[in-house]
């Protein structure tokens, strides 16, 4: 349902829901100030000699003067959003990039090109790039600029000019040795906190993740069984005359709790599940976004220790040595702030999810 | 071994005197077929199950288990109310005295020697291979007892499915409460949301197992009638012996005759064994053939006699079980009226609890 998507480009953080339907008008109002405004839909199979791979209609509409046009519309395939994301990742190391769907999914049954699994991405890589833009930092960003605007061919030639595979092996590499060496003993309280708080939240929400599908797949099998329940009764009631009506009329209730318990079922797969999914990666993204704090505080304590040996070219030094200081303390601050603001939308996307996992279960009991 | 304890008030035409004693099951099935095989035209009502059956997971198949071993009262002690209100079972003295007399009384059933006038199972089922002219009405009360048995066992089997579907969903909402309290732990202005939401999601998980309990009573009520369907059968199957054995008498006199009237008159029109064997050593001489006819004769005057009792008898049987068939259709329709009524009460007795929960959980959340 595109117009729904549309509608939802304008808040993000909040899930479709009919309740959030009347939040819909103050939204449309707040639009006036929000410069840009993102959808994904449209997916498209594309079949070459090569490959099957899917594409995504990305439509941009911005008051921005950077922008040269208002309005952009192109196509993206998965690999173009991943593209992005390691971008934003190099430029931003200790910004909270938000997750993108995962490539594959090993468990269940849901084959790589079926239209549930499609559209369950479509939904997130939709959200990915509103979060994007709703950042304060990387809603400036080039490449997502260049990601929104650029034609098929211009944003092929653009990859290419990037950071090369070989660089890029390269400071990973040179990360993965830094940490190794440390980073974890001048380690600032706060980020400690931070630490051991995702270690809790991570292990929380990937339970919480296993009990909604869970929950989901019991009621789809009181479903099943439901469904054969009813007819029964309106099999009975041909045998029998005086409570013939009574026995239909059983049977008719008993068909409209099926279908209030098929909108109970699509309620979680469409609010519940996608949310949790998100923070489940988002967990994981906050734990990489530590440990690259903790490589670049890493790179500082290895050359501090480094020169302490050598006092005589003290001054040789003095410059990087402040260089890398001033580089821990933007990317201290920088974590601080995105920490702050995305607990903040934790906490309001929580709010919501679960008042609307509460409202989704009255609905039911009520119908 | 269980026993059980029956107390009862007063039955209907008699002044009983408050009394209790201990009975075991076994006990109860002596009743009840002493019952059925002294009132074939009678519907009479059935025990409750001997063993469990239709259950869901969570309910144990154990007979030893001390709710089905209530349930199981519950059901005795309506098998005996059942009976003290039936018109013509009440009136019986050894349902009297199962109810007052505590010792003897197996002795005493079984000097009735009941067990005599019971049909055979076999006797019963060749009867209904090969009745000819069944009542109609009886027929089509057949083909009902066997569909309603058939209805009720599928709905019993659905149902326990449900059941145990049911309280799946009900009992992972628990594992919420467990989590959101952890998660708690580590949130400053979530926590509180949080820990009392959870307290809700255990009250939810916790509520099904009073609500399943009470649909078990429900689904009890249903067995009863499933169980029922057996007994109108019986009734069947005693008006289709009954009806052989007249067709077999009709067509034995028949036959009878017809040897008479061949000895009479010399002829003989049906191939016979007799006849033949006649042929081959020759025919009798007249006093031989006199003392034959006699013996037939006095055979045919007899199993007319035997014909116009048992005319008698199939006659009164159809009336007084069709009467009682109509008590009993009467009964059925009042008692699943009512079955059905309470479980839509219970349905709605149960949405309203979700409602309060759900409430309650959303403004916890909202809170957060």
């Amino acid at each position: 349902d595109t117009s729904l998507a549309e509608v939802n480009s304008f808040s993000p953080s909040m899930p479709i829901s009919p309740s959030s339907m009347i939040n819909q008008y103050k939204f449309e109002d707040e639009s006036e100030l929000r410069d840009l405004l993102i959808t994904v839909d449209d997916p498209e199979s594309h079949i070459t000699a090569i490959e099957t791979f899917i594409t995504y209609r990305v439509v941009t509409k911005t008051s921005r003067g950077e922008f040269d046009s208002s309005e952009y519309e192109v196509r993206r395939r998965y690999q173009d959003f991943l593209w992005l994301k390691n971008r934003l990742e190099e430029a931003h190391p200790t910004l909270i990039i938000p997750p993108l769907p995962e490539k594959f999914i090993m468990k269940g049954m849901v084959e790589r090109f079926s239209d549930e699994f499609i559209e369950t991405r479509r939904k997130a890589l939709h959200k990915f790039l509103n979060r994007i833009a709703d950042h304060p930092t990387l809603t400036f960003n080039e490449d997502f600029k260049i990601f929104l605007t650029a034609q098929a061919w211009e944003l092929s030639s653009h990859k290419k000019q990037g950071p090369g595979l070989l660089s890029r092996m390269g400071q990973t590499v040179r990360a993965v040795a830094s940490s190794v060496r440390g980073g974890v003993k001048n380690r600032p309280e706060m980020f400690t906190e931070m630490n051991s708080y995702m270690e809790t939240f991570s292990q929380k929400i990937n339970v919480l993740d296993k009990i909604a599908h869970r929950i989901y797949k019991e009621e789809r099998e009181y479903f099943n069984e439901m469904k054969e329940y009813g007819p029964i009764h309106t099999l009975w009631s041909a045998s029998e005359e005086d409570i013939a009506e009574s026995l239909k009329g059983v049977a008719s209730c008993i068909d409209k709790c099926c279908k209030a318990t098929e909108k109970r079922m699509a309620g979680v797969s469409e609010n519940l599940l996608p949310i949790l999914h998100e923070y489940v990666l988002y967990s994981e993204i906050l734990m990489g976004v530590l440990k690259r704090r903790d490589q670049i505080q890493g790179e500082l304590d290895s050359r501090v220790d480094a020169l302490a040996s050598k006092k005589t070219e003290k001054d040789l030094f003095s410059e990087e040595i402040g260089k890398l200081e001033d580089k821990v303390e933007c990317a201290n601050n920088a974590l601080k702030a995105d920490w702050d603001r995305w607990k903040q939308n934790m906490q309001c996307d929580m709010r919501s999810t679960f008042t609307n996992m509460a409202e989704n279960n009255l609905r039911y009991y009520e119908e | 071994v269980l026993s059980f304890r029956a107390i009862e008030p007063q039955s209907e035409g008699q002044c009983a005197p408050v009394d209790s004693l201990w009975r075991r099951y076994s006990e109860f099935e002596l009743l009840r077929n002493y019952l059925s095989v002294t009132y074939p035209h009678i519907v009479v009502p059935p025990l409750p199950e001997k063993r469990a059956d239709f259950v869901w997971h969570k309910l144990s198949a154990d007979n030893m288990d001390p709710d089905f071993v209530e349930r199981r009262r519950i059901g005795l002690e309506n098998f005996l109310l059942r009976v003290a209100s039936h018109p013509v079972l009440c009136q019986d003295k050894i349902f009297y005295s199962f109810l007052t007399q505590e010792g003897g009384w197996k002795e005493m059933v079984n000097e009735t020697g009941f067990q005599l006038k019971a049909d055979s199972r076999l006797k019963a089922l060749n009867a209904t291979f090969r009745v000819k002219n069944p009542d109609k009405r009886f027929t089509e009360l057949k083909h009902y007892s066997d569909e309603l048995q058939s209805v009720i066992s599928h709905l019993l089997r659905v149902r326990a499915r449900v059941a145990d579907r049911l309280y799946g969903v009900y009992k992972v909402h628990g594992n919420y409460g467990r989590v959101f309290s952890e998660w708690s732990a580590i949130e400053k202005e979530m926590g509180d949301g949080l820990q009392s939401a959870g307290h809700h999601m255990d009250v939810y998980a916790a509520s099904i197992d009073d609500i399943l309990e009470e649909e078990e009573h429900y689904a009890d009520q249903l067995k009863e009638y499933l169980f029922y369907a057996e007994a109108l059968r019986a009734v069947c199957r005693k008006h289709e012996l009954m009806q052989y054995d007249l067709e077999m008498a009709a067509q034995d006199l028949t036959s009878k005759k017809q040897q008479c009237e061949e000895l009479a008159t010399g002829t003989v029109r049906t191939f016979s064994l007799k006849g033949m064997t006649s042929k081959l050593f020759g025919q009798e001489n007249p006093e031989q053939r006199e003392a034959k006819i006699k013996v037939l004769e006095e055979q045919i005057q007899e199993g007319e006699e035997q014909l116009k009792s048992k005319n008698l008898e199939g006659r009164d049987f159809v009336k007084s079980a069709w009467a009682d068939i109509e008590r009993f259709k009467e009964q059925k329709n009042h008692d699943l009226k009512e079955a059905l009524i309470s479980y839509a009460v219970m349905q709605i007795s149960m949405c309203k609890k979700g409602i309060q929960v759900w409430t309650n959980a959303k403004e916890c959340f909202s809170k957060m």
